[in-house]
Order: C-alpha cells, then structure tokens, then sequence
C-alpha cells in the first residue's frame, strides 16, 4: 500500500517520523534511521551554547517504559551547522529541534540553523527535566508558547511544529495558542513526568538528575487522550508522539487526530528498523480494514 | 515484541574480591554472574556519582572487571573493598566471534576485554603491549604471550605492532583480534588490511544508555553501544570516525587525542 503523505506542504514517504531525543546526533545516524524507514527524522534540539546535560544515568528502561534525563546535551548551534550540513541528499524530511531559555535565545538558534536544509523547525517547550528549559521553566503556558512562537516565526520561512507537555492542564488550550501565534503544527507530546525510580538497594535515585521524563508504553494513553483534545481545539496537523510502537498503536494515535507519528522509545523494544515495521503492519491493517488513506483514519475515533 | 518491554536497570551487586593489577590497575570481582560473549559490557553505577561502561575481564562463576585509575569516577572506585556495592546492568553489545588459529593484539587496558576471548580461543598467538613493565596487566594468565613494552623493561622493547609485522611474515591468521589505545587499532587495522587478514577491534566511545537509542556513541552512523563495541573490517572499513574522531558528553566531535585526552579528566 501507498503510504505517501503530506505534512504541511512537506512530502512524505510515510507518516512514521523519527522522535527528537533519540538517535538524532549525527547526519550518519539520521541516515541509518531514513534507511530503515522513517519518513522523517528529527534532530536532537540544539541550543545556541554547548550543553554537557546530566550525569549518567541519563537514560533507563524499567517495565513500562522509558526515563531520560538527558537534559539537553548539544553541541551548540555552531558546532550543529557543521554537522547538519548536507541534508537534502539524506533522502527524507530532516526536522530541526531547537531550545532556548527565552523567546530571544529561541530567535538566535532559529537564526544560526536558517542555511540549513531542514524542512521544519520544530520547538519544545516541553522537557521536564531540564532547569531553564521547558515545563521547569513555565514555558508551556498558553502565553509563553504564543511568545516563543511568534518569535521564531519572525526568524524563519520554514513550517514551525510546537511539541507540547502530557501535563499541561488544559493541553487544547495551549494547542490554540500556538494556532493563534501561527505554528503549522502541533508535535503531542514530550515525555510525561517527571517521574522518579528509586534503586531500593542503594537508597537513591536511579537518574543522575533523580527525576526524569517518562516515555514508551506507560505514555501510550496518555499521549493518546491529548492528541485526543488537541484534535477538537485545533485545525492545524498534529504528529501524535507517545508510547507507539506497532502498526496498530500508530492507527490508535490517527484515530485520536494524527496526522503524522513520532516514533522514539521503541527503538529500544523493536529496533532501528521498528520505522518499516510500523509501516508494513500499518498497510496490513489498511488493507485488511479496507482503508486507503490516512484522511480516512485520521480523527475516526471523534464525534 | 521483539525486546518485550526490558527493564535496563542496575542492580546492586557486592564486591567479592580486589586484585591489585598493578599500582594503577585493579580488577573487581562481583557477586552476580554474568555470562557474556567475550568483547561485551556492563554498565557501572556508582549511586550518585556516575555511571560509566566496563568490559567484562573475567565472566561466568568469576565475574569481573578490570579499571584503570584515571578521573573522579575510578578514583571513588578503588576507594571500594570487598563486601562494599556496586550497580551493573548489562551485558550489552556484541562480542568477539571465536575464529581459529587467531592472533590476539592487546594495548595497555586493552587486555580486559580480551582476556576471555584468549581463553575461550585455541592456543591464540597472544601479542600483549604496555608502556612498561609496572604497566602489564594479568601477568602470568596467558600462556606463552608475546609481551611488548615501550621502554623495554619487560619482554621485547618496541610496539605491538612491530611484532605483529614480524609474525605475519612467518605465520598465517584468520583473525587479528585488537583493542587498546584506538591509535594502536587503527595501526593494527591497516597491517591486516595490507596482509588480507580479517579483524575484529573493540572501539571505545563515551555512552549514555548502552542499549541502543540515545545515540551519544555514534561513530560514522553506527551505535558503539549497539552495533559494536566489536566491529569486523567490513564495518571498520566505514568507520571514518575510526581513529580519528570522537564525541565529547555535549555530542560535539573533536579529534580523536582531545578525546582521550578528555576522557582521562
């Protein structure tokens, strides 16, 4: 089955898009990953000066999911464009992720990245487990999201996709702000949390940071119900991120109002080539079910 | 699926016993067993300082690893004695293959993750190299090594490397199994390049997870967590990164010496 797409104005190959966090350091890793199926990729979020992030551990496993507290390690925006140079040639969509610890640092790495050939920037404002940044630093109020947009907006002619927190309260309201400031689409969601495993032997936390963000199938309903009310608050796409890892998890996340998917955690349960499973188990259950575009799918479970 | 929802967390194990190496080296024996492949890792976990990758230098009913002393983590490490706890997750990585009529090359620290390739291997010739004779570590484990030093004050004076050329003049390999200094590697590398002969390096990279998604190992788009720590010269052919350049804890790459240097902090 024909999987192609389209995300605001980009073509896709297919909707399975490779989650910021994961993988994305290098040109030659988001090539690995294009070459085992992703439609797109997105790079690990840059800021404008190097960040070294947490001590290890940085990022656990345990029965439900994942926990990272990465805490934004980067190499800098300078050090990004020597990196990312090149990307048309990689053969799929390369997403920018850039963070800042307010709306004018945003503007400076929107600036330093724009020769780039990325085809979106995307913004979290949403990590939970990085002082300065993120939920730690309030930046997913409807206010602070309406500023940060603009401002990036100013700085770049490509399509801007906001990634919003699971715990935001009223997470529809924060999805209008960012319509409103003119986002082009909404990325549902950053990890969950922070939450907190506690090796009862050692008496300590296991995270180098204690506390980190939540992410892989103890994310899936919550990413899932977001998405959900995103889907009634706006009209602009939303790439639902959260917990999928099947073909069936992914339809799951269309039906709440996707139009594209973030893909991350389940690299670790299904590996790199999880990207073209997701989408040979996707076309079976179109094919099976009788559907032949996203469009139908898209939003089914509403009304 | 295909990995069904695997737990990576460390547990707590004790220190069953210390060996003093040398007066830098000094080899941990821990309560769990661990059976691995020769050539894979464990993650180490200091509760509340850091967690760094080890190679197993001894496995199965006698599981260990063997550190060097060089930076704050390692320090608060041989501050540790028997009965004190230790966290380890793992293994992880791949592993040697066990080739026949092997070479085995070793530099320095090297020598830990080939210790139980040497034994599980019929009768490797052993080619073990060390700055100096206060240097060598497992002295006396493998029978009949072929020991190197820089300054010569035990065994033949020179590199690892010089011997190597010299016994690839008179003996056949199917195999040259390497890991030390990457420098030392990549040398190796090339003499089996130039020779025709298969080998298999173990490379080093500062790492976060261990398992495969973070991707703060990566060399020229391969996971040294994941798709390594050994790669075979199909790989190694590809490997730009291989013996040149490496990443720092913020992803920045640099050259491969700041790296070392770096990582001795």
């Amino acid at each position: 089955m024909n999987l192609e797409t389209s995300l605001c104005g980009i073509k896709l190959a297919n909707p399975v898009i490779l989650a910021s966090g994961i993988l994305g350091v290098s040109r030659a890793l988001l090539s690995e990953v294009i070459r085992n199926g992703a439609g797109a990729v997105t790079i690990k979020s840059i800021s404008l000066e190097a960040r070294e992030g947490h001590k290890n551990p940085t990022v656990i496993a345990f029965d439900a999911g994942l926990m990272n507290a990465v805490g934004y390690s980067n190499p800098g925006a300078a050090a990004a464009k020597k990196e990312f140079a090149g990307l048309k040639s990689l053969g799929a969509p390369v997403f920018a992720s850039i963070i800042g610890q307010d709306a004018s640092e945003f503007e400076k790495v929107a600036e330093a990245l724009a020769n780039l050939e990325f085809s979106a920037i995307e913004i979290p404002l949403s990590c939970p487990h990085t002082p300065g940044f993120g939920t730690l630093a309030g930046q997913d109020t409807p206010e602070k999201t309406r500023e940060i947009v603009r401002a990036v907006i100013k700085k770049t002619k490509l399509p801007v996709f906001v990634k919003l927190s699971p715990i935001t309260r009223n997470i529809g309201d924060v999805a209008r702000a960012a319509e409103k400031a003119g986002a082009s689409a909404i990325t549902a969601v950053n990890t969950m949390g922070p939450g907190m495993i506690i090796n009862i032997d050692a008496k300590k936390p296991v995270l180098g940071f204690r506390m980190g963000g939540v992410s892989g199938p103890a994310l899936k309903p919550v990413a899932i119900r977001c998405v959900y009310d995103i889907y009634e608050s706006v009209k602009i796409p939303i790439i639902g991120t959260g917990g999928v890892a099947t073909g069936r998890d992914a339809i799951e996340m269309m039906m709440a109002g996707a139009t594209a998917i973030g893909v991350g955690s389940a690299v670790h349960y299904r590996g790199m080539d999880v990207f073209k499973k997701i989408c040979s188990e996707m076309s079976e259950w179109m094919y099976e079910n009788g559907y032949e575009r996203f469009d139908e799918i898209t939003g089914a479970a509403h009304g | 699926m295909d990995n069904c929802k695997k737990p990576e967390l460390p547990e707590m194990v004790k220190i069953t016993k210390v060996v003093y190496e040398n007066p830098y080296v000094r080899t941990f024996f821990i309560s769990r067993k661990i059976d691995a492949q020769p050539g894979q890792f464990v993650m180490v976990w200091l509760p509340g300082l850091d967690e760094k990758p080890f190679s197993l230098s001894y496995a199965g009913n006698k599981t260990a690893i063997t550190v060097e002393e060089k930076g704050k983590f390692t320090n608060a490490l041989f501050k540790m004695k028997t009965g004190d706890k230790i966290g380890i997750r793992g293994p992880y990585g791949n592993g040697f293959t066990l080739k026949a009529d092997a070479c085995v090359v070793a530099g320095g620290c090297g020598v830990a993750p080939l210790a139980t390739l040497i034994e599980r291997l019929k009768n490797p010739l052993v080619i073990q190299g060390a700055r100096s004779r206060d240097r060598i570590i497992f002295k006396g484990r493998f029978k009949g090594a072929n020991i190197t030093t820089d300054d010569g004050t035990e065994g033949k004076k020179g590199f690892v490397t010089d011997v190597l050329e010299a016994q690839l003049m008179k003996n056949k390999f199917s195999t040259v199994y390497t890991c030390g200094p990457e420098a030392m590697m990549k040398r190796v590398f090339e003499i089996c390049e130039r020779h025709g002969i298969e080998c298999e390096a173990s490379l080093e990279r500062f790492m976060k997870c261990g398992f495969g998604v973070c991707g703060q190992c990566e060399a020229s788009g391969l996971r040294v967590c994941k798709d390594g720590p050994v790669f075979q010269s199909e790989k190694l052919r590809t490997i730009k990164d291989f013996g040149s350049f490496a990443r720092l804890k913020s992803g920045e790459k640099v050259a491969i010496s700041d790296y070392a240097r770096w990582r001795c902090q």
